[in-house]
């Protein structure tokens, strides 16, 4: 029988970690390798693999649209996606704080499945472990990915050339928005979701549309700004972008106002920047609008010769601004 | 105003501003006062489109500016204490004290929290009855009387637990003083208007009348800064010196009364020091008498030596437009936005940051 | 140091208001703004309501805006 809440026990590897293993997890990501329950999992790979890691910490763990475990895979199945692979197998090793509930974790769990099972990859391997209470915050998750690489595929910020269009895939902000939600007493209205999504998917059309594309991201963390700048000194070129351009929700805008937040520097979870060829600009435009994660797509920008390792902002006023490397947390401010 | 309106209408006002500005022997110079202005025009990149003959100068408007070094440390060592709970506006994180600051001392183990408000420090309080929650009280007219209002707030939820470490700082004395030192040199200022919606307009018009300088009290919004930029070039043309209002939508020449009522209960004047500008007379606000129990210098008086950091950081000047960052030893070298010493260099719209990224301080991209 | 926004008030209960901005809401302080009516426009600062916004200042400011672009003053 199954306490309601994660005891030490259950990360001990004896009798009630099985019963974890086979109550909670292997019900949701049973499949041919991880049910050997080996050490490791035997898997078949195609050719060139990409490989990629990264672990999820997020509070709260569950905010409007999703959970930390929805992040733990759409994050990892976006960083192989990001290389120009088609994402394959996943492990996923989970630390959970004592006294965290159960039925927390199925949900975690089950989103994780939900999610794996979209993007079309598998789960293969993973581990659990519990630590003392006050050691760990809920419950953290790395998770790390392998995927087989699109034959003929280049993605590198040296191919990035002036008079590429920067094209981005939609709203931005909307996850950092869902997760700010209840902080600093906002209310947001169930318009803001997080934008949290597999983009595997829309990436492969986008490639088979313009092979040529010199670089895909995704904007996480420090937002487009911190892509942007990363890639424009990567690439040694300019970056121009422009305001207007920007698809940016008024909710979002909204926060942005109250907090003194800038929205290009705000995380998302489901969107791409891509660094395309002028003359492939439409293509992929009509490839990714096709996608339910690609709809609002739209060009944001272009790459310039001049300006090097820098990017600017056409201000919807006409002036120009430069967007800085984000200097660190966003942090609400008064002035 | 549609997109395509504000545009055209912003090159319209700044096609005036270069007819007025056009020929002149040495370019205008305009301070902004209000940080909040800087930023807006950073954001705007107004900096950029105004005609050379028109310069922008920040002014000592902004807190993470002006905080003394003594502030930030008395502000870390309450920090540090066990027994307390330090709440704080996000600007003042990356703010330096001699040795650390709240950033460092946060990832050093003591509890500090980011509030969007004053008031959200006393539910911080009432949630930690077992501690003492400290409030940093900056910032300038605008934003003084919301300390006064929580420490009444508190009061009358018998709130026992909440003190404020209180610092914030005036800005009609600040310019007298920057009109009365004859190094600074400017032709008018942008007057911050969030603080004019407190004070109304009368309190700036010494500015005008006894300094002979024009003011214009300016709204937020890109085109706002240049309409209000626009007026000063006008009155700077015609040699006129008037206080104008141009962000009338919430700026009254009465202010708000209840406001400074509320401020008034809690806070008197005092002398202050600004950072880098040193004491300015009646700049400051400190607790009455009635609230010394809600003022944890008095409820909890610090045993803390000052030790003012000896650098060669000129941003006092810098921050009164009489030298360029440039002309500072420290800029560039010692002093860079990573590991600034100066207050100049610690916020993004700071003057020595800018003038770091940008050459001249002036962001042309391509340029 | 004065980032404010204009939020519309929504629903007053004593002295807190709560104000709306492109849908996101959040409870402010009437103690400095006592005479804020539900409907009203109010500039909100670090949690309080500052002022009552003027629209009709506001349109005539951009009326003085729009003259710049050569368009009839349409507020006297």
């Amino acid at each position: 029988m199954m306490t309601e809440r994660i005891t030490l026990a259950h990360g001990a590897g004896g009798k009630i970690s099985q019963e974890l293993m086979e109550e909670v997890i292997l019900p949701e990501f049973g499949n041919p390798a991880l049910n050997e329950l080996h050490d490791g999992a035997v898997v078949k790979m195609g050719g060139q693999v990409a490989f990629t890691t990264d672990s999820y910490v997020v509070k709260p763990l569950f905010f409007a649209g999703g959970n930390i475990g929805k992040l733990a895979v759409c994050g990892t199945v976006n960083d192989l996606a990001m290389t120009g692979a088609v994402p394959r197998y996943i492990s996923a090793g989970v630390i959970i704080e004592e006294g965290f509930p159960i039925a927390d974790l199925k949900v975690i769990v089950h989103t994780m499945r939900q999610m794996a099972e979209e993007a079309g990859v598998s789960i293969v391997t993973g581990d659990t472990k519990v630590v003392e209470k006050g050691k760990a915050d809920g419950i953290f998750i790395n998770t790390a990915g392998i995927g087989d690489l699109l034959p003929g595929v280049r993605i590198s910020p040296r191919n990035v050339r002036p008079g590429m269009k920067v094209i981005l895939s939609g709203y931005l902000g909307d996850h950092a928005a869902a997760i700010l939600a209840g902080r600093h007493g906002l209310e947001l209205p169930d318009t803001v979701r997080t934008d949290c999504a597999p983009l595997n998917k829309l990436v492969q059309v986008m490639l088979e549309a313009a092979p040529d594309i010199a670089v895909l991201r995704d904007p996480t963390r420090g937002g487009l700004a911190a892509v942007l700048n990363e890639i424009a000194g990567a690439s040694k070129t300019g970056i121009l972008i422009d305001e207007e351009a920007l698809p940016i929700r008024s909710e979002v805008q909204g926060i942005c106002d109250i907090l003194g937040f800038d929205p290009l520097y705000l995380a998302n979870e489901g969107k791409v920047v891509a660094f395309v060829p002028a003359n492939r600009e439409h293509a992929v435009l009509e490839a990714m609008r096709v996608d339910p994660y690609g709809r609002e797509a739209r060009t944001i920008g272009e790459v310039v010769a001049e300006a090097v390792g820098q990017v600017g902002l056409r201000t919807s006023i006409g002036g120009i601004r430069v967007v800085d490397m984000p200097l660190g947390n966003l942090v609400p401010r008064i002035c | 105003m549609t997109k395509a309106e504000e545009k055209e209408t912003a090159q319209n006002l700044l096609n005036e501003i270069k007819r007025l500005s056009a020929g002149l022997e040495r370019p205008w110079r305009f301070m902004e006062v209000c940080g909040t202005h800087t930023v807006s025009i950073f954001r705007a990149g107004l900096r950029q489109m105004l005609p050379g003959q028109v310069e922008l100068v920040s002014g000592p408007g902004c807190p993470v500016c002006v905080t003394p070094d003594d502030y930030m440390d008395r502000a870390i060592a309450y920090a540090e204490r066990e027994d307390v709970i330090l709440a704080t506006f996000g600007d003042m994180l990356k703010v330096p004290g001699s040795s650390s600051s709240l950033g460092e001392a946060k990832a050093a183990g003591a509890d500090i929290r980011i509030v969007y408000s004053p008031l959200d420090s006393i539910q911080v309080a009432r949630e930690n009855p077992d501690k003492k929650v400290v409030f940093l009280a900056v910032g300038f007219e605008t934003t003084a009387p919301t300390a006064a209002a929580t420490v009444l707030e508190a009061e009358r939820q018998g709130i026992g637990n909440l003190y404020m470490l209180s610092a914030q700082k005036l800005v009609p004395p600040a310019l007298r003083m920057l009109m009365s030192d004859p190094e600074v040199r400017v032709d008018g200022f942008l007057l911050p208007g969030h603080v004019a919606v407190v004070t109304g307009t009368e309190v700036f018009r010494f500015v005008a009348e006894e300094y002979h300088m024009p003011g214009v009290v300016a709204g937020f919004e890109p085109l706002q800064i240049l309409y209000a930029l626009l007026l000063l070039c006008r009155q700077a043309a015609a040699g006129e010196a008037r206080i104008e209002n141009a962000y009338g939508s919430v700026v009254r020449s009465e202010g708000n009364p209840h406001s400074r009522e509320v401020l008034g209960k809690v806070y008197e004047t005092a002398d202050a020091e600004w950072r880098g500008i040193g004491k300015i007379p009646v700049s400051g606000l400190r607790m009455k008498e009635e609230y010394a129990r809600s003022d944890i210098e008095r409820a909890v008086p610090l045993d803390l030596e000052s030790k003012p950091k000896k650098t060669a950081c000129r941003c006092g000047e810098v921050l009164r437009g009489i030298v360029t960052p440039r002309e500072c030893p420290l800029f560039g070298k010692a002093c860079v936005p990573t590991h600034a010493v100066g207050p100049c260099m610690v916020s993004v719209e700071g003057v020595c940051a800018a003038w770091y990224k940008y050459g001249q301080g002036v962001f042309r991209f391509g340029g | 140091m004065c980032l404010a926004v204009p939020a519309k008030v929504i629903e007053i209960r004593d002295a807190l208001g709560k104000v709306e901005l492109s849908g996101v809401t959040r409870d402010v302080s009437l103690m400095l703004l006592p005479e804020a009516r539900v409907g009203d426009f109010v500039l909100v600062h670090a949690g309080f309501a500052m002022q009552i916004v003027d629209e009709q200042s506001a349109e005539e400011t951009n009326a003085l805006l729009a003259e710049m672009n050569g368009a009839p003053r349409t507020v006297i």
